[in-house]
């Protein structure tokens, strides 16, 4: 894969402006750095779009006004309005407090996927490193989420059967359940990874073989995919989260009963 | 020939197919390894054909639900491709699944002998 690799101006002026801090920084915590780059290009591709996302925000700051909005402000507000319906359709109003990490999750992702396509630059969402971190990321809150909500007894007994089914039933279904939420951690960042690269990689080799023209359609193929899988990160975090949060009580009396927002389908 | 002895026949040639292995000891002579190192690489190809094949069946099953959905229930249009989208992005992954393990047979290639 080292024809995969060529060198990219943007590392090599933020390895040539950091590096040698960064490396005095890690041989001091006993790392050893191997190869040619101290900062690998994903880490500043990301640390690109946080960069960019902070400038944007500080910027739309300086303008905000709810009589005259920018067109800016427009876009921005209606974007959080979609998370937030997301949200609100799937979990229910206890859903809002989850808006910042789904939103800025969806964000990152959303530009990650398009960096690729601009010269210059590569996705950080090509690195299994950067999928994994979101993946991680996503597994550990909505664990912390639903113990937080449910209380951590509370949110094991979730695991052992559904309620009305005999006590016995656990010992089949905890191991089980087990298996499929560990299996979402590699199916979250294994999806994300293996779209993006995979399409990093015909475009490469289209490239090599024709440069001319005849990547355009993989490249708009790129927009498309990169919008539906950030999107689809997004609604699987929203969903798993709503598979952790919500809470079962038994039929009250207008006898209808929790959860609220539609059900979600077994996702693996 | 009756549906239990054919395949009974085809599980024993394909076992054939992997006779050197047979000749070999166990444990890492070169040309074992690089026996298996060449069926990695041919089976990526053969895996990849064979998930994408089915992944596309399943796909085309869920797209063709979804529109006769849509021409029973025009009103019902944007829940039904919600349920499209989120459904084809699920069977889309296990193919995803096959194709990065194909990328790691034929590219990292782990078991030549000379280790990729």
């Amino acid at each position: 894969m080292e024809k995969l690799e060529h060198p990219l101006w943007i590392v090599q002026l933020v390895n040539a402006l950091l590096g040698p801090l960064v490396r005095r920084a890690g041989e001091a915590m006993g790392h050893h750095f191997t190869g040619h780059d101290v900062i690998p290009p994903y880490i500043v591709m990301v640390m690109l779009i946080v960069v960019f996302v902070t400038a944007l925000c500080l910027f739309v700051r300086t303008r905000l006004s709810v009589e005259n909005p920018g067109r800016l402000q427009i876009i921005l507000e209606d974007g959080i309005g979609a998370v937030r319906g997301l949200l609100d359709e799937w979990i229910g109003p206890k859903g809002h407090d989850f808006l910042p990490l789904v939103a800025t999750l969806g964000l990152f992702i959303l530009l990650g996927n398009y960096m690729g396509l601009i010269p210059g630059l590569m996705s950080p969402t090509s690195s299994i490193n950067v999928t994994l971190a979101c993946a991680i990321t996503t597994w550990v809150y909505y664990h912390y989420q639903g113990i937080r909500a449910q209380g951590l007894v509370g949110y094991v007994k979730h695991f052992w059967a559904p309620p009305g089914a005999p006590f016995m039933l656990g010992f089949l279904m905890f191991p089980i359940e087990i298996i499929s939420h560990t299996s979402r951690l590699l199916s979250l960042s294994l999806r994300l990874f293996g779209n993006i690269f995979g399409e990093e990689l015909v475009i490469l080799v289209l490239f090599s073989i024709v440069p001319f023209l005849v990547p355009l359609p993989m490249m708009f193929l790129g927009l498309i995919t990169g919008l539906l899988q950030a999107f689809i990160f997004m609604l699987l975090t929203i969903i798993y989260l709503q598979g952790a949060v919500a809470v079962e009580h038994h039929q009250d009396e207008h006898g209808h009963d929790a959860p609220h927002g539609r059900q979600a389908p077994a996702a693996a | 020939m009756s549906k239990r002895s054919a395949v009974t026949f085809a599980f024993m040639l394909v076992a054939g197919f992997a006779s050197p292995l047979y000749a070999q000891g166990a444990g890492g002579d070169s040309a074992l390894n690089v026996e298996i190192a060449k069926w990695s690489i041919i089976t990526a190809g053969f895996a990849l054909g064979i998930g994408a094949g089915l992944a596309a069946l399943g796909q085309g099953r869920a797209v063709a639900a979804a529109a006769e959905g849509i021409a029973r229930n025009p009103g019902a249009a944007g829940d039904i491709r919600g349920v499209l989208l989120l459904g084809l992005v699920l069977i889309e992954s296990l193919a995803i699944y096959v194709f990065v393990i194909s990328l790691i047979l034929f590219f990292l290639q782990p078991f030549s002998p000379t280790a990729g």
